[in-house]
């Protein structure tokens, strides 16, 4: 995050617009970032090397196509990328909390290197956190939800999770070579345009979210197709757990949505490399249509990530409910509703553009119907409560602290759909406080709850749940103490992304927020605390019958983690709680007569090896090394040809092999019953 | 929390009709809302607690998953309220519409607006002057403001009169304000538009018609006149800028500046 714009000079041959000064080696914060992470880099590399497991990482996690590790990596990567993005919370909030001056230079931040953060920080926790988050959490769960093996496209599923990858390391390669956008997380031209920002900020902005995105798109491809093509026989479409419901509708979002993202910074590309006009006034383009198309893509995209979380919500309350969910089919049809509404209310991003007032009136109404599903889910959860036995696991706790809060979120974001009273909130920190509100208290607790429930099946072990409980507690009221404060300096008219202002009373409110957000660092801490306690006592907190929970759905009917066919038998799915119907009718756990072997993806190079070629693209695009470029994407298509023409791609799975690892996890159950009945006092239970 | 005051609460303390309606709209939306709202939040709390799994002397309904009677009410009243809202919204997104012009015994004066970086130019047509983050109407005259941008977007925003609006280069925006009561508001940018824009605010004075009149004098007998010079001094960047008089301006000057972003569809 160089804060030196460099100046503008005609690209070098070899090296493009890269020069000594790229890098921001006078920055001392920077610097020892840098340090810190290629010594904390090299010990890592370092020490895969030593313990000789480099080819073990490569055979078995970079190179695989096995849904569940994809979606383990995408978890891993999007907890570190939330580091980075919290990161930036904390700058922005100490900096707000003692920038009280009337002039620019206020606080440890300049402008220069704050707008940076701004925006590096909405991308990060958009892009990097969430989308991988709920993409994670999908590909670990889909399949096993739906009695498949693997998603219908194993190596695209491979490619997107590495075009990801790319997306997030060109981000982080901003930090240090070069600099990032300073344009706002959705980079509204003219302002990202070559007039007004001529340096590379903008250009690693384009590149990381066109590639990721174009990763994004590709999976949802990929789920669509798997969820609508792969079902285990007799899993109709109303028997589909919720989860795979609103991951599919999700899932079409994406689809509908991300071609609209591809395009729009295709056509910002366009104008930045090309000097074609799309977006600047000068030639017959138009700005507004950026910001139209932008939210166009942006609006479908909150929806893309709450609705996998209604999902999760969904299963965890009847798990925990010991009860089925209440209102499955109204809860069906409201997801589906709020998939297609989410389409026609992009305009209540910018009721001040000056629409005409049917304009705003239609938008305006539009968005308030989609919370009358949005209110029947929570009924829906509420009733499957009703009645019902409540536990108080962890992902219990997200989801009531989410109840509450969401509520909260919902009821602002319908203040601010009413255009007459947005005239006056938009772009305030009352919109700052709401969308944090439905995201973090919406979506990410919903991820949270999510990771922890289905935690044991991908990993064999649990995570502790004392230690999740302060997570929540601290999570919760880190964020109400970070945000409540926010909609108060709303109505006060703090404007959002200011980098100093000159109103005490506001600092007062700011320096709460600045404390909530310290609170909620806490609740990280514990939570980055909880997984490695729980690595570490893993014997301990194993999870043998792999239905740690007494859950419902089909997942739980496999072991943890499940071996990598998922199941050595496709299950003939009855009910809608398949696994708790057949658990009721004592049928679970019965071994089959006999295996058939089973038809496998093999792991491939490709996904990575593009991925690497993707990377060399991106940043030579950025700096407008064009001999690279070329290099890039020749590799890529090169690679993709070879892997096009490889014929050994799947294999079969010997009975054998399949009796083999079943008769030991059947063998692993009956030991630890035993052993419970035996000594019952001295086991851990598991269930809560 | 003693520093809490009305006066704290931009929103709350409206100078002008358009900002007191616009928060009555703030507070009866929330209101209708907490309808709702408060026994989600109660049932949120109390059925995890009431149908806790160690209070065994419950009901127990493992198999209960559907009931018309809950499921009619669970929909209706989301759809009453939004009735409700809706209907307010449709006729709020015409009576506050920011083009509509404010009824008033007084004839409308026009203020032309540029956004710049990073500061705001105001043009007075009518009386031929110009000036930078100071911007004064007369008391109960109604403001048509002329919106618009020699840079990027930026947002032209009075919290206390009311109705925000987008500046955008070669386009003209328009909001109708009014103030009632005489004072100095804060006024500022509110849409990101570059490194000096937490500094991009100006004075919103709001006076008397012989102070408004006072005042045009004041900028009248200012020493400089807004030429072609000091119009491309304006367009460098610069930051904080203090309030500047300009005695003179060209009256073509402000759509000289939206043609200048537009030029292809002129032909030139």
């Amino acid at each position: 995050m160089a804060s030196n714009h460099t100046v503008v000079t005609e690209p070098h041959i070899l090296f493009g617009k890269l020069t000594f000064d790229s890098i921001p080696y006078h920055d001392p914060i920077l610097v020892t970032t840098f340090t810190v992470v290629v010594i904390g880099s090299l010990g890592l590399v370092g020490a895969v090397i030593y313990f000789g497991k480099l080819k073990y990482l490569w055979k078995e996690w970079l190179t695989s196509v096995d849904h569940k590790k994809i979606g383990i990596m995408y978890v891993i990567a999007s907890l570190i990328m939330l580091l980075r993005g919290f990161s930036d919370a904390l700058l922005m909030r100490s900096q707000q909390a003692i920038a009280v001056a009337s002039e620019s230079g206020a606080g440890y931040l300049p402008p220069e290197h704050y707008d940076q953060i701004f925006t590096a920080h909405g991308v990060i926790m958009i892009f990097f956190v969430a989308m991988p988050l709920v993409v994670g959490l999908m590909n670990i769960v889909v399949p096993l939800q739906i009695g498949a093996r693997d998603v219908a496209f194993p190596f695209l599923n491979s490619l997107s999770f590495w075009l990801f990858v790319v997306g997030a390391l060109l981000l982080n390669i901003s930090l240090f070579v070069g600099e990032f956008a300073a344009t706002g997380w959705l980079a509204y031209p003219p302002l990202s345009g070559l007039e007004y920002s001529p340096w590379v900020g903008v250009d690693y902005w384009l590149w990381a979210l066109q590639i990721s995105g174009i990763g994004t798109l590709l999976t949802g491809v990929n789920f669509v197709v798997t969820i609508l093509r792969m079902r285990a026989p007799g899993m109709t479409l109303m028997k589909m757990p919720v989860f795979t419901w609103t991951s599919l509708c999700a899932n079409v979002l994406i689809v509908a949505a991300f071609p609209i993202l591809t395009v729009t910074i295709t056509l910002l590309t366009l104008d930045r490399y090309l000097g074609t006009h799309f977006f600047t006034g000068d030639m017959g383009g138009n700005q507004m249509m950026y910001v139209n198309l932008i939210w166009a893509w942006g609006h479908p995209e909150v929806y893309i990530l709450i609705l996998p979380a209604f999902g999760i919500f969904s299963e965890v309350t009847a798990t925990f409910s010991r009860k089925r969910l209440f209102g499955y089919t109204s809860l069906v049809w409201a997801t589906a509703c709020i998939m297609v509404l989410s389409f026609i209310v992009w305009l209540h991003h910018f009721f001040t553009m000056g629409a005409g007032a049917s304009v705003n009136a239609f938008f305006g109404i539009a968005t308030m119907i989609i919370s009358i599903p949005t209110g029947v889910k929570l009924f829906n959860w509420l009733f499957t409560m009703y009645k019902g036995r409540v536990e108080y696991s962890s992902p219990m706790w997200f989801t009531v602290a989410f109840f509450v809060t969401f509520t909260i979120g919902g009821m602002t974001g319908v203040m601010l759909a009413i255009p007459a009273a947005n005239f006056v909130l938009h772009n305030s920190l009352f919109l700052i406080a709401h969308f944090h509100n439905v995201i973090i208290g919406g979506s990410l607790f919903g991820y949270f709850a999510g990771l922890i429930y289905w935690w044991p099946k991908a990993t064999g072990f649990m995570l502790d749940e004392k230690l999740s409980k302060w997570a929540c507690g601290l999570w919760t009221v880190g964020f109400f103490m970070a945000f409540m404060p926010l909609y108060v300096l709303g109505f006060m008219g703090m404007t959002r992304r200011l980098n100093y202002y000159d109103n005490p009373v506001w600092n007062m409110w700011l320096l709460v927020a600045a404390a909530g957000a310290l609170i909620v660092l806490a609740g990280i801490l514990v939570q980055l605390y909880s997984i490695f306690a729980s690595i570490r006592d893993q014997k301990k907190n194993q999870d043998v019958t792999g239905d740690p929970w007494n859950g419902r759905t089909l997942e739980w009917s496999t072991s943890s983690p499940p071996p990598f066919y998922n199941f050595a038998k496709l299950p003939q799915v009855r009910d809608r709680d398949h696994w708790h119907d057949m658990k009721e009718h004592g049928l679970a756990y019965q071994r089959p007569e006999k295996y058939n072997r089973i038809h496998m993806p093999k792991n491939t190079w490709a996904g990575a090896v593009m991925g690497g070629f993707f990377l060399m693209l991106g940043f030579a695009m950025v700096w407008h090394i064009w001999w690279m470029a070329i290099l890039g994407f020749a590799g890529i298509m090169g690679s993709w040809i070879v892997y096009a023409f490889e014929r050994n791609k799947d294999y079969y799975v010997e009975v054998e092999e399949i009796e083999a690892i079943e008769n030991a996890h059947y063998e692993r159950m009956e030991r630890a019953k035993q052993r419970k009945d035996d000594v019952a006092d001295d086991v851990v239970t598991i269930s809560v | 929390m003693l520093l809490l005051t009305g006066c704290d609460f931009l929103l709350f303390d409206p100078k002008g009709p358009i900002a007191a309606e616009q928060m009555d709209l703030i507070i009866i939306s929330a209101l209708v809302m907490l309808i709702v709202v408060i026994p989600v939040i109660v049932m949120s709390i109390w059925f995890p607690i009431k149908f806790r799994a160690s209070n065994t002397k419950n009901e127990y309904k493992p198999n209960w998953e559907h009931s018309n009677k809950i499921e009619a009410v669970v929909w209706t009243i989301p759809i009453l309220i939004i009735i409700a809202l809706g209907t307010i919204t449709y006729y709020t997104s015409f009576s506050l519409d920011p083009r509509k012009p404010i009824e008033s015994d007084k004839p409308t004066m026009v203020v032309q607006v540029v956004a710049m970086d990073w500061k705001w130019l105001f043009i007075y047509p009518e009386q031929g002057i110009a000036t930078v983050n100071e911007m004064a109407m007369p008391v109960d005259t109604p403001v048509e403001f002329l919106v618009t941008s020699d840079t990027v977007m930026n947002s032209f925003f009075v919290p206390q009169l009311g109705t925000q609006i987008y500046a955008m280069s070669g386009m003209e925006n328009r909001v109708h304000l009014i103030g009632e009561e005489e004072g100095t508001y804060l006024g500022f940018s509110a849409n990101y538009s570059g490194f000096g824009f937490s500094g991009m605010k100006f004075d919103a004075i709001v006076t008397s018609d012989q102070g408004f009149e006072d005042w045009v004098a004041k900028v009248k007998a200012a020493p400089q006149a807004l030429d072609d010079e000091k119009l491309a001094e304006l367009r460098v960047k610069s930051r904080d800028v203090a309030p500047m008089h300009f005695s003179n301006v060209n009256p073509l000057l402000f759509s000289n500046i939206i043609e200048h972003y537009t030029g292809a569809l002129n032909g030139e």
